[in-house]
């Protein structure tokens, strides 16, 4: 993702050719910064697609696991803290409800607002973050953690259930721990945002970034929102 | 400037003469500036060299596994070697060569041109896509020489998980890194195809090019993520010893064959939807005449990137899914191959009455229309279930896909790159020499992948490194076929080298054609065109292309 | 050389064969005619119209337009008629007949291992009679395979996670490739082996050199070796379900589902007992994932087969009884042999059961 919202930085039109002045990070290659803006918020919605197609294989393979071992599933959902989860969930909500109003800040040229909503955003990212973390250590001193080595749970009503409760942790920890990298990067890229508004590169007239961050970050949150029933309340 | 067949106004129009002597080529000099370069001109050269070069190492061990198959006996190579050489051949043609081949090169140096755009939407991103391009491709070669992988390129599990003790880690991360390539270049063609089309450039109004690599585009940014899952899936099972695909462990091994199609068969278009699109280019300039039919060659190309999302299953007729799917599958199948009809019943339309060149390009095009028909049909043949259930995994399966991704793509492709050679470089390819490779491959092709039909058909198997001796007859001839077609393949990159020094300087239009392209300048300069141009004609319409060259020409 | 060594057109050699073959021809003539005309016509227009002084420039003449409409209706008819006419093959080729002469076959890296009811075991060969329609049950031990008989024109991928079948009536005595045809490691190319065909005199007389008794009493033994008996002790109120009479029937789950006792419900029963638990039981069964060879698992299949789908029919079946029950049947059909054990009722009304027809009609003609 970082890749679509990246290049509009820095780049201070360094070729000169004949167009007049114009905003400082319009790129050479586009006529004016609407055409640059369109073209960011295009790739951002074509990147989303490209991520939910991904995420998409990986709920293919969990509803067909689903389908085939409903018990162990059910077994396995158990071990999950929904109160946690539940927690997590709305910390999430809370971080894009912040994202939200930082593009509307940006957008307002209201510099200092932009600053704290993105803030804001990342510590509610991180602190996300570090739930998850409290969750996997969890589920690893449980010996839940898929491996042949590190898989030391036992299920005791149906040993049988065992190999079946651990692909549920497979995909358990692939499915978040792919959200989480996810939840990573964003939170790199808020850092290198505040960082930006900072610098006071934002304004109505060129907001475009924070608008395709606001995406990003959006559609990792919906991302979870998926994940949070499927992972941890159906039983 | 060297003059034209033809009286199109010899002058690239958009440029200014003082101009000319700058093009993209030697605007700036050094290795650096070619690594640093955010010029999908200088970056589509990158990606040619890269991608000729991973076309050598998949040729050789293609000619290897030849050799091997010469006689019935496995007497050139361990069994083991012989499933390293095929497995490599197909990964390393497939995803460093076939998927990227014309996207990467002829699609990145053009389409930003066809469009009357400075560049693609994100040249940063472009440029990206090629270091992960590298970065994959040297996870290739890192297998190659490090002991090689042999699962097939396809990783069947529980194969490519529990059985197989080579690098199937490392490959399946290049193949993994590589995908990433792919879905960024397919973004910036969406994005640039949407956002960056000069004044007056109407979708109707875009070069069929164009829209073949619109749905490719939307193929690749689709489909590839759920193989870039697949073989995350793949990994997790591998080095954690889990059960995904592993039935001893609850998995479904056919699930996986299920993913991996999934995108494995949108891949078959996205390898032959931009040799279409350079087939319907070159159709038209070589006959001096609009594509026949240009709206249903453009939304065939649609209509083959959609149903080419529905037909996966039919790489499973013999794998265990059920009569009624296999059925619907089948159905499917038929349908995606209506599309493909279309265009090949346009373009032999388009040459009626037309003023038909014989130069290079179009008679790859010719072996691009016969071949890729060859290879069309006989998917019809393992479309039908009864037929497949026979010649599933058998040599005629074999013959079948190397008619369309050899006898299409890289017909397509060697056609693509004679053609806008001139443009690309600047110079003109030897004439008589093009010809005599294009003979050779199309000779050596028929002759290397014909007896493949028959052969698969009266029984042997394919990735058989000792087969029946009946075989052997017709083993021998392809492999007699192989030796023609690798030396149709090695000539042009004799030649090209030479003309890119030795060449006849080719003018702003060579061929008299129609397009943005033959707009300006060989080389092009830096920022493809002077003034953004404005679009007054429609998609090779003659008599409107002219008119407004000369136009411009007066101002 | 000789060049009848080099066939180039596979020999016919199942019932089937005729139908695969005729589509096939059909399709090399149609598509080959469609092809010819494309290549004439390049080849024509690319010489009538070659760019001479008098038309550098295209002339601006169309064919029509309707053309567009007659090539986009007439290839989706005739690929339509293809898709049903290759379904209809495919139908042929799926539906084994009822009274098929069954054997089991085990891929493993790299051989087949083929086991005959009578008992008989072989590798990388298999003998069938002529004229009878066999039916091959196959599992993995390890990787997919495939295992293709190119004279009969049919394949199926064997599987590591359930069973699989594939079925011809071989129509001509003599040998042809059995062949792997799914890649499955390094001597993939040697997982490769002959089926004879026999005249079904001589088949009988191969089988009678069998010695380890049928393929069901081994079934049996088995059976008591894993102590099966403790909980299936055949009467109602044991801990383990009746197993006589099972084979074939729909049965209701502990969920309230119905399934079908076919071969795969058998094998998962046996490999995850708890996956699917019949109604009315505890799930107390133990797995023997991992204790069970596919063969032996074959073998206790084919041995739950033998107890027949009639729950009326209360005998236990002697391991002499499942032996004749198992035995190939020669090409007559079962139905008309003279009977001696089985009720012929019981044939007609459980068509599912392919060991009890053959029951009836070899009684007393082996070993």
């Amino acid at each position: 993702m970082s890749d679509v919202t990246l290049h509009h930085g820095s780049e201070h039109a360094a070729e000169p050719h004949g167009h007049g002045h114009h905003h400082p990070f319009l790129q050479h290659h586009f006529e004016d910064l609407g055409q640059q803006h369109e073209a960011s918020t295009l790739g951002m919605w074509m990147f989303l697609a490209t991520e939910i197609m991904f995420f998409g294989g990986f709920f293919a393979a969990y509803a067909v696991y689903r389908w085939m071992y409903p018990e162990a599933w059910s077994a396995a959902a158990h071990h999950q803290n929904w109160f946690v989860g539940c927690l997590n969930t709305i910390v999430l909500i809370g971080s894009s409800l912040t994202m939200a109003l930082s593009v509307w800040a940006a957008q307002t040229n209201r510099r200092k607002l932009t600053i704290w909503m993105l803030v804001l955003t990342l510590i509610l990212g991180t602190v996300f973050l570090g739930v998850k973390a409290y969750e996997y250590n969890d589920h690893i001193s449980h010996g839940l953690f898929p491996g042949a080595n590190t898989f030391t749970y036992q299920h005791t009503e149906n040993p049988a259930l065992t190999p079946q409760i651990q692909m549920f942790m497979v995909f358990y920890f692939g499915m978040t721990g792919m959200h989480a990298l996810h939840m990573i990067i964003g939170a790199g890229l808020l850092l290198w945002f505040i960082w930006r508004a900072w610098r006071g590169d934002f304004g109505e007239e060129y907001y475009g970034p924070v608008e395709v961050m606001g995406l990003y970050w959006h559609f990792v949150d919906i991302v979870w929102i998926f994940l949070f029933p499927l992972l941890y309340l159906i039983h | 400037m060297t003059s034209t067949t033809i009286d199109t106004p010899e002058a690239p129009e958009f440029i200014e003469p003082s101009s000319r002597r700058r093009n993209y080529l030697n605007h700036e000099y050094g290795v650096l500036s070619w690594l640093l370069t955010k010029d999908h001109k200088r970056i589509a050269i990158l990606y040619l060299v890269s991608v000729t070069a991973l076309f050598f190492v998949g040729g050789i061990l293609a000619f290897l596994m030849r050799l091997e198959l010469l006689t019935p006996e496995g007497d050139m190579f361990t069994s083991d070697q012989y499933n390293k050489l095929f497995t490599l051949h197909g990964i390393v043609m497939i995803f460093f060569f076939l998927i990227p081949a014309i996207p990467a090169v002829l699609g990145n140096f053009l389409l930003p041109i066809m469009l009357g755009a400075k560049d693609l939407a994100f040249p940063k991103i472009n440029l990206l896509s090629w270091y992960i391009y590298m970065i994959g491709a040297i996870f290739g070669v890192y297998v190659i020489v490090t002991g090689g992988v042999d699962t097939g390129w396809t990783f069947y599990t529980p194969f490519s998980t529990q059985y197989s003790n080579t690098h199937v880690f490392a490959t399946t991360l290049g193949a993994f890194i590589t995908g990433f390539s792919s879905i960024l270049t397919g973004l910036n063609f969406i994005v640039t195809i949407h956002r960056m089309r000069a004044p007056g450039l109407t979708w109707y109004r875009l070069p069929l090019f164009v829209w073949s690599h619109y749905a490719t585009s939307v193929v690749m940014l689709l489909a590839t993520p759920v193989l870039a899952i697949t073989l995350v899936l793949l990994m997790i099972e591998r080095v954690l010893g889990v059960g995904i695909f592993d039935p001893a462990l609850g998995g479904d091994p056919v699930l996986y064959q299920h993913l991996f199609w999934f995108y494995s068969h949108p891949a078959v278009y996205i390898m032959i939807l931009p040799a279409m699109a350079v087939i319907s280019e070159c159709v038209a300039a070589f006959t001096r005449k609009k594509v026949f039919g240009y709206k249903f060659v453009a939304f065939s190309s649609l209509a083959i990137a959609f149903l080419g999302f529905l037909v996966w299953a039919h790489h499973l007729f013999v794998a265990g899914i059920s009569v009624y799917s296999g059925m619907i599958f089948s159905f499917l199948t038929m349908l995606v191959a209506v599309p493909s009809a279309i265009k090949v019943f346009n373009w032999t339309a388009t040459m009626y009455k037309g003023s038909v060149s014989w130069a290079t390009p179009m008679l790859y095009v010719l072996g691009f229309i016969g071949l890729f028909t060859i290879g069309g049909v006989t998917g019809l043949f393992l479309g039908a279930l009864g037929i497949d259930v026979h010649v599933h995994d058998s040599y005629f399966v074999v013959a079948h896909f190397h008619y369309i991704m050899v006898g299409g793509t890289v017909m397509g492709y060697m056609a693509g790159i004679h053609y806008w050679w001139p443009k690309i470089t600047g110079r003109m390819y030897p004439e008589w020499w093009g010809r005599l490779s294009a003979l050779l491959v199309f000779v050596g092709f028929n002759l290397t992948f014909f007896p493949q039909f028959i052969v698969g058909y009266v029984g042997m198997p394919r990735r058989y490194h000792a087969y029946a001796p009946e075989f052997q007859v017709l083993n021998v001839l392809s492999t007699a076929g192989a030796t023609v077609l690798a030396v149709g393949y090695l000539l042009p990159m004799i030649y090209f080298g030479w003309s890119m020094k030795f060449g006849r300087k080719a003018g702003a239009n060579p061929w008299g054609a129609v397009g943005l392209e033959w707009a300006t300048t060989s080389p092009p300069p830096q920022e493809n065109f002077h003034e953004t141009p404005t679009v007054t004609w429609d998609a090779y319409d003659y008599p409107a292309f002219l008119k407004a060259m000369r136009e411009t020409q007066n101002v | 050389m000789n060049l009848a060594d080099f066939p180039l057109f596979p020999e016919q050699a199942s019932s089937v064969a005729g139908y695969v073959d005729t589509l096939f021809l059909f399709l090399v003539a149609l598509t080959g005619a469609v092809s010819l005309l494309i290549w004439i016509v390049i080849f024509f227009f690319a010489i009538k119209y070659r760019r001479r002084p008098d038309n550098e420039l295209a002339q601006e003449q169309e064919p029509p337009k309707s053309l567009e409409f007659l090539w986009t209706v007439i290839p989706t008819i005739i690929f339509i008629l293809i898709f049903v006419w290759g379904s209809w093959v495919f139908f042929r080729l799926q539906r084994a007949p009822d009274d098929a002469l069954e054997v089991y076959a085990t891929g493993r890296q790299w051989m087949w291992k083929f086991q005959h009811p009578s008992g008989q075991r072989e590798i990388n060969t298999l003998h069938v009679p002529v004229g009878r329609a066999v039916k091959i049950t196959m599992a993995s031990e390890d990787v997919i395979h495939s295992l293709w008989f190119p004279a009969f024109r049919v394949k199926a991928d064997v599987l590591p996670s359930r069973y699989r079948t594939l079925w011809f009536t071989a129509t001509k005595t003599g040998r042809f490739h059995l062949f792997c045809a799914e890649y499955c490691g390094t001597l993939h190319s040697g997982m490769v082996g002959w089926v004879e065909v026999m005249e079904p005199t001589e088949y009988q007389r191969w089988l009678a050199g069998g010695s380890e008794g049928s393929l069901a009493s081994q079934g049996e033994k088995l059976f008591q070796q894993h102590a099966c008996n403790t909980c299936h002790m055949d009467q109602a109120g044991a801990r383990g379900p009746v197993l006589t009479g099972l084979y074939g029937k729909q049965r209701q789950l502990a969920d309230g589902t119905m399934v079908l006792a076919d071969d795969n419900y058998i094998r998962e029963s046996i490999l995850h007992p708890q996956a699917k638990i019949a109604a009315g039981f505890a799930p107390v069964m133990p797995t023997f994932s991992g204790q069970v060879t596919e063969e032996n698992l074959m073998k206790l299949l084919a041995y739950v087969k033998s107890l027949g789908a009639d729950t009326q029919q209360t005998p236990v079946p002697e391991s002499q009884a499942s032996q004749q029950s198992s035995a190939g049947a020669p090409t007559t059909p079962p139905a008309t042999s003279p009977s001696t054990s089985v009720a012929p009722t019981t044939t007609t009304a459980t068509p599912t059961t392919t060991a009890a027809p053959a029951a009836t009609a070899t009684t007393g003609t082996q070993q």
